[in-house]
């Protein structure tokens, strides 16, 4: 591995984290707004954040990237640059796993605090914000940890409509060396560092958010599942 | 934009060999993982240290890296090294492993939620610990688990679309192919992406169907 080699590397560890940061962006935004959605009062838009969820989880991310990269701008006649296309493929699809941690969250906390925001006559929004939200975030934060790994995961897909990635970058330096046990380790190596300093800065996250309620973190491992399909009561899930 | 229906049904035949290849994947990739990841969650309580850590770092290591670049390596280095196989081959044995790190939490959840009972009662009975696995503890746990590992599958089915970097004809390969020959990327995107919700949607109707069942 020469140093020019090196920088082309790095350039990829640079794109992989600016698509990891502006995907868990666009996916916290759209986890809160379509969970929160999905406990609304009325029931069209329950249906319409339901459908939403149903649609998005049910699809592959790899075939929304190519979607959204090809497609769209055929239908709408502008062209996202891959970053773009990239983020907001990655945001919609991981929101939509958000969105089920976000409802799950809500509906675990006491629905005693519920009524007691009802019996308070507060307004519902101020209910969400004041009540609701502060006990359900660090709840949130373990399954979060996760999908965060699973969107870092994820990026790497960038690279097939050809975006300069970490990934990418693998490729163009097998191509130059002709020669892929190095690289390849290398990148692994690469990935699971900045998975490992994720999950711990989730877990100082929630040690700190915890603190603030007067709850300490819970002791045992999380299992690393992924979110569940709706369906998994079983033990992992 | 222009939606053309004739080039939906040009594609069919492309979509039908695509589908087929996509559900091999998964059927073989299931086995690879359901059993990797039962020998996994069994290595990892071996009593001996020896044994155990290395396994939980292997597979903590795999859990943490992306399928992509795992399926590069097995399908550049493997030749390197002088070990040849099929794409197909290749990207059934990434995907299983891959998700054989995930398989392996579950069984390991499963087995934890035995009964201490059970574990007591054997002992009484002095049946050997292969036995005891094999009779007392693994059908218990397994029966548990049942629709966590199917969750697994559907997530395992959102990901074989990866196989087509390594040029395994399942759907999304297909569907590229097909597009890069007609310049038509709207319908086969959209059909496969249609393909997807329904297959993923009906999947998840069967495994609740199965889990009220089996866990009662």
């Amino acid at each position: 591995m020469t140093p020019g080699l090196w920088e082309l590397v790095l350039r990829g560890v640079w794109v992989t984290l600016q698509l990891l940061f502006l995907g868990a962006l666009v996916a916290t935004v759209v986890s809160f707004a379509v969970g929160v959605a999905r406990t609304h009062r009325r029931w069209i838009v329950r249906f319409v954040a339901g459908l939403y969820t149903e649609v998005f989880r049910g699809t592959s991310a790899l075939i929304m990237i190519f979607w959204v990269y090809f497609v769209l701008p055929l239908a709408f006649g502008w062209q996202l640059v891959p970053l773009w296309a990239g983020v907001l493929a990655l945001g919609l699809t991981y929101g939509a796993y958000g969105a089920e941690i976000v409802r799950g969250a809500l509906n675990s906390v006491d629905p005693a605090q519920r009524e007691g925001g009802i019996a308070l006559s507060f307004t519902p929004w101020q209910r969400m914000r004041l009540i609701l939200l502060p006990q359900a975030v660090p709840e949130m934060i373990p399954p979060f940890a996760n999908l965060v790994v699973e969107l870092l995961k994820g990026t790497a897909l960038v690279s097939v409509i050809g975006m300069g990635d970490l990934a990418f970058s693998g490729s163009l330096v097998r191509l130059a060396l002709q020669e892929s046990v190095e690289i390849y380790t290398y990148l692994l190596v690469i990935y699971f560092v900045i998975a490992f300093l994720l999950t711990r800065a989730m877990r100082a996250l929630e040690r700190r958010l915890k603190a603030g309620l007067g709850r300490a973190p819970a002791k045992a491992a999380v299992a690393p599942v992924r979110v569940p399909e709706g369906a998994g009561a079983g033990g992992g899930a | 934009m222009s939606w053309d229906w004739n080039a939906v049904v040009d594609f069919l035949p492309h979509f039908r060999d695509g589908l087929l290849v996509t559900l091999q994947i998964l059927a073989l990739g299931s086995v690879v993982s359901f059993v990797l990841g039962l020998v996994w969650a069994l290595l990892v309580r071996t009593p001996t240290r020896w044994v155990s850590w290395p396994v939980g770092v292997v597979t903590e290591f795999i859990r943490n890296t992306p399928l992509l670049v795992q399926l590069f390596f097995l399908f550049y280095v493997l030749p390197e090294w002088g070990l040849t196989f099929s794409a197909l081959t290749t990207g059934v044995f990434a995907i299983g492993l891959h998700y054989s790190t995930y398989t392996m939490q579950v069984y390991r959840a499963g087995i934890e939620a035995v009964p201490v009972g059970q574990w007591e009662a054997a002992t009484a009975l002095n049946l050997p610990v292969g036995r005891t696995w094999a009779v007392v503890i693994l059908p218990q746990a397994v029966r548990r688990v049942v629709p966590a590992l199917g969750n697994y599958v559907i997530s395992m089915l959102k990901d074989t679309p990866i196989l087509m970097v390594i040029t395994v004809p399942e759907m999304l390969g297909e569907a590229r192919l097909y597009a890069q020959e007609t310049f038509r990327f709207t319908e086969p995107l959209t059909v496969i992406g249609v393909a997807f919700i329904l297959i993923s949607y009906l999947a998840s109707l069967l495994l609740r169907t199965l889990e009220r069942r089996l866990v009662r």
